[in-house]
């Protein structure tokens, strides 16, 4: 063993070579890591690139103008009919009729049966219940002639989208050449426009993909979530409040506690089967209603809620509740004047993580039986209600060409709220983060 | 080991000898106090009284345990898991134990300021009413305007600071934080302030004024100090404790231990030969 540490040669080759290797090495590091950044972010312009291609059409709705005339020997006076019973008289109105009657107007030379009813099949057969609802707002239409551009059929929505192709032979056509000519000659007179439509955001689910809209689900989402929120919020800050600074630390909540940890990482299907058992079978609330889906989904966010509010008010600094306690506070005072305040911003990120994972999750929905064909938007807790998540699985699932915009469109709004609420998470964080 | 007189040899075995009742003028007295952390004695068997109008200063080298007993008057050890106190601990006589004194009263009485300058990341004006807001000693805007500017002026903080009222109590130099800090404990009008190394966290600007601070406070509270610097406990105050390893070495007029210390580990560590 010699006495001195041999001195180091830092010019020497070796030295050099070795300095090389390791310049080398964290080139190669740096460019590896680009690499799986560029990988990330290429699949994710992918798939934004085409959810938002196919899914902008969603957004856009054909619609024809028809100049209606509200025939009183079709639809009688309305307006000397009580109001109550105008309902049911406007249902045995046969609207079809006035739409065939515009409809020959722009095209005289149309006759036949079959033709007419091929000329009546280019607007959406919404058109009567909308034609209805017009008149019963206002009965003093009848006898008057009003335009009114109402929504296309699917399939002249597709064509004006240029989803089909305009003629009548090629492979995948859908529309006849009659048809065909018909739809040039209403674009010819300017009777035929597409423009961005709110409806598919107000509107309920449909069986016609022209009418069907995610109004419904975001609704049946909302109020979900509103439950969601209600129940797990309060439930899982108290228990996190109680574990972190009132509970004694012994067997006991080490056990709560890992138990906790452990049901955050249940599959969600499992809390949709606590739901179905719970909720439904056990205290018989209704099938399919936003009370039951926000409830299980509360169950499913209850442990992420407690979890972040933990370490959320662990991070408040001891000093802070010694200050308190030192100046005669009582331990809820403690709690509830300074650690739940500075904790909060951290409880509420945790909790509208928790929140956006719940408006994603399809799976205890299912179980619960919110997978539901419903046209009208819920306005209660006890509504029949679809959630937007299911709402996109349900038309995932439908064989008509129409829907596969409507399944980007739906994803498109998820996004958009799931983006939202993130948003609000982080602003939220570096609004109120505080440095001590 | 020094030889060690038997006036020592008493003090350091107290439990042997008969305990006397608190001293005459005593605002708090500690009678035969052990803390325990677990199964470690942190403090033991220490008698110590609190006199009303001077300043007690507690010195010792680290983990002596003068902290751990300081934290006991306002039994802020309480809170801390696994810690147990034995012994009797009086305020004016009455055991701050019993059944006819709260927990928070007790800290309302006998206020603290911690080694680290916490104020509440509030205004400053909140931080000195928070006390007599929980404690409702106001019941008028006024009065409370005027517990705040009572307390800051006896902080010496009101000049510097009355037209930042509104601002964090967090954006305050490090000093003012703390004299923040002791304005806050001073506004529940306590008997006893407890200061657990008030300095530790200042520089000699701001240790200087708090200094002259706990000067002008001598006369309205019976203060006792933790301090690692001998020169400010032979500054501030007219009492000093001595510790080493959990006991009570020594305990008598601040001058008498710095000039005439009759313990000869007392004398070793007052003249830097360990600690």
């Amino acid at each position: 063993m010699s006495e001195r540490i041999p001195a180091a040669r830092w010019s020497s080759e070796p030295m050099r070579r070795r300095l090389r290797r390791r310049h080398l090495v964290e080139r190669r590091f740096r460019r590896l890591g680009l690499a799986a950044v560029g990988v990330a972010l290429l699949a994710l312009v992918t798939l934004l690139g085409s959810i938002v291609g196919n899914g902008w059409s969603a957004f856009v709705r054909t619609r024809i103008a028809l100049e209606v005339f509200f025939d009183p020997a079709l639809i009688g006076s309305l307006a000397e009919v009580p109001p109550a019973q105008r309902e049911a008289r406007a249902s045995e109105v046969d609207w079809a009729a006035l739409v065939r009657a515009a409809l020959s107007r722009q095209f005289p030379d149309v006759s036949g049966r079959r033709d007419l009813r091929a000329l009546v099949g280019l607007v959406s057969v919404g058109v009567r219940s909308e034609l209805r609802s017009f008149v019963l707002a206002d009965p003093a239409l009848v006898g008057r002639t009003e335009t009114l551009w109402v929504p296309a059929a699917s399939d002249v929505d597709a064509l004006v989208k240029g989803q089909l192709p305009r003629d009548a032979e090629a492979e995948g056509a859908r529309l006849s050449a009659q048809e065909l000519g018909w739809i040039a000659a209403l674009e010819e007179r300017g009777r035929l426009t597409r423009s961005f439509d709110w409806s598919f955001l107000t509107s309920g689910d449909s069986r016609e993909a022209e009418l069907a809209g995610v109004g419904g689900a975001i609704a049946g989402s909302l109020f979900i979530l509103l439950v969601t929120l209600a129940v797990a919020f309060p439930l899982g800050v108290a228990a996190a409040v109680y574990l972190e600074e009132f509970a004694p630390h012994n067997r006991w909540t080490d056990l709560i506690e890992v138990n906790i940890n452990n049901l955050a990482a249940v599959p969600s299907i499992v809390f949709g089967l606590l739901g179905l058992a719970v909720f439904l079978n056990a205290m018989a609330l209704p099938r399919s209603a936003p009370i039951v889906g926000g409830l299980t989904l509360a169950l499913m966010t209850l442990p992420t809620i407690i979890i972040t509010g933990r370490s959320a008010i662990q991070a408040v600094p001891p000093s802070i509740r010694e200050a308190a306690r030192g100046l005669g506070a009582s331990p809820l005072q403690v709690v509830g004047h300074h650690v739940l305040p500075l904790g909060l911003p951290g409880i509420l990120t945790g909790t509208i993580i928790g929140m956006a994972r719940a408006l994603g999750e399809t799976a205890p929905l299912l179980m619960i039986g919110m997978v539901a064909f419903v046209v009208d938007v819920p306005r209660g807790f006890a509504d029949a209600a679809t959630a937007l998540p299911v709402q996109i699985y349900l038309w995932a699932d439908t064989p008509e060409r129409g829907f596969v915009e409507k399944v980007s469109g739906a994803i498109m709004v998820l996004l958009a709220f799931l983006i939202l609420m993130n948003g609000t998470a982080i602003w939220l964080r570096q609004k109120f983060e505080r440095r001590w | 080991m020094p030889a060690r007189s038997p006036e020592a040899l008493r003090l350091e075995s107290p439990a042997a000898a008969e305990r006397s009742g608190p001293a005459p003028g005593a605002k708090m007295s500690a009678r035969g106090v052990s803390v325990y952390y677990g199964e470690t004695a942190a403090v033991r068997n220490v008698d110590l009284d609190i006199l009303r109008g001077d300043v007690t200063a507690l010195i010792g080298p680290s983990g002596c345990g003068k902290s751990t007993l300081i934290r006991c008057f306002n039994r802020m050890n309480d809170d801390i898991p696994g810690c147990r106190v034995t012994g009797q601990i009086q305020l004016d006589g009455e055991s701050i134990f019993g059944s006819g004194l709260d927990v928070v009263q007790l800290r309302a009485r006998v206020g603290m300021v911690f080694q680290k300058p916490n104020p509440f990341p509030k205004s400053v004006y909140d931080n000195v009413a928070y006390g007599p807001r929980i404690h409702g000693l106001a019941t008028r805007r006024s009065e409370l305007d005027g517990i705040v500017e009572t307390s800051l002026v006896r902080a010496g903080l009101w000049e510097e600071i009355k037209d930042r009222l509104q601002e964090p109590g967090t954006a305050l130099s490090g000093g003012q934080q703390q004299r923040l800090c002791i304005a806050r404990a001073i506004a529940v009008d306590p008997e006893v302030i407890l200061m657990d190394e008030p300095c530790s966290a200042l520089d000699p600007i701001a240790t200087a004024k708090i200094e002259e601070l706990i000067h002008e406070l001598r006369g309205h509270y019976a203060i006792a100090i933790v301090t690692h610097n001998m020169q400010q406990a032979a500054r501030v105050s007219q009492r000093t404790a001595f510790f080493h390893l959990g006991e009570l070495v020594e305990y008598g007029p601040t001058a008498e231990i710095f000039t005439n210390p009759r313990v000869q580990r007392t004398s070793d560590y007052i003249t830097g030969r360990y600690g």
